[in-house]
């Protein structure tokens, strides 16, 4: 990973604050405590990097000193060949099972708020 | 105080997603065809492109949208001295370009005067593969020097590929890149995706790509 990758962060925790911030006020908050993301593991995506973003983006905006809970989704891959589910690791391989190559990947490609907590 | 849990499920993507799809409607308005070129740093996106334009020059008439992490016009200055329109996008540091520098971009180009924008993105395996621009076709040029395990380290990336080339044909001989394993990763993650070896000091398979590529734009048209 070089450095760029945190640029990429950054981004994405401009629009995770665009879309709480949307919601929150649809809502009546006076206060964002928590959001929920769902995070899956094609998406690469570095927790700490978006919280370190968060903690500085969100000051003085409704969601100052919230925090954010990411449930990570495994990427499960399908081996075509032999019906076998196998996650990818930190490298795509063939299937541990039979080490077939024709493969679907049946998730991992998440990348959503799901849901803030508020307070009115 | 109580909380209330509001339900959101919104895609963190959405907004550039919708943005994409304003850039898309903007090229069919126009009839122009477009690329977005990916690439790791060196790989040879200008390269490709400047082999690209003089294969097609006076088949097509292009322009190009240059994204840089930096204010630099080393990349435009090679693109608008070939004769074409080239506009540069300083991403300010950014690791890749979004669907609203794109259409910035587009903006400055005379769209309805063009068949085919070439836009190259800045040099990253990782991030450009999450914001889509809005373009017809998703290209990487990978090349043998970066090594055959690039498909299996950055899965994202070749997955959302509309097309792949294989640049720096002419090193085989020199480096330990098996040709067959690196394939078996594009295959895994990308069935059936068109794929060109070429080589842009020698030429080799550029007309293969140009071909194909001219195919495209004038299916679009």
């Amino acid at each position: 990973m070089d450095y760029n990758d945190s640029m990429h962060e950054l981004a994405v925790t401009e629009s995770i604050l665009n879309i709480a911030t949307d919601y929150a006020k649809k809502a009546g908050a006076t206060r964002v405590t928590d959001l929920y993301l769902v995070v899956g593991r094609l998406s690469s995506l570095v927790d700490d990097s978006v919280q370190f973003y968060w903690d500085i983006l969100s000051q003085d905006t409704i969601c100052e000193k919230s925090q954010l809970h990411f449930e990570r989704i495994p990427a499960n891959i399908l081996c075509l060949d032999c019906g076998n589910e196998f996650q990818l690791k930190d490298e795509l391989t063939p299937c541990p099972g039979c080490g077939g190559v024709k493969i679907k990947v049946i998730s991992g490609d998440q990348f959503t708020l799901n849901s803030i907590e508020i307070e009115k | 105080m109580p909380t209330l849990r509001v339900p959101v499920i919104e895609n963190i993507m959405s907004a550039n997603d919708q943005m994409a799809s304003q850039n898309r409607s903007q090229l069919d308005a126009n009839r122009v065809y477009g690329i977005n070129i990916m690439a790791s740093p060196g790989a040879g996106k200008t390269s490709v492109i400047l082999q690209t334009i003089r294969a097609l020059t006076g088949q097509l008439k292009f322009a190009v949208v240059e994204g840089d992490t930096a204010p630099v016009t080393i990349d435009a200055d090679k693109v608008i001295a070939a004769g074409m329109p080239a506009v540069q996008i300083n991403t300010g540091g950014d690791c890749h370009l979004d669907a609203v520098m794109l259409k910035n971009g587009l903006a400055q180009l005379p769209l309805s005067d063009v068949d085919l924008v070439i836009v190259e993105n800045v040099g990253n395996l990782v991030c450009p593969a999450a914001f889509s621009l809005g373009t017809h076709a998703n290209v990487l040029v990978a090349s043998i020097p970066e090594g055959d395990d690039k498909p299996y380290k950055y899965p994202a990336i070749y997955r959302g590929l509309d097309v792949l080339i294989i640049n720096k044909i002419d090193l085989k001989p020199y480096i330990d890149f098996k040709m067959d394993y690196f394939r078996q990763g594009v295959e895994m993650l990308n069935p059936g995706l068109v794929i060109f070896e070429v080589s842009c000091r020698t030429g080799e398979g550029i007309e293969a790509w140009s071909n194909w590529l001219l195919q495209q734009v004038k299916k679009s048209g």
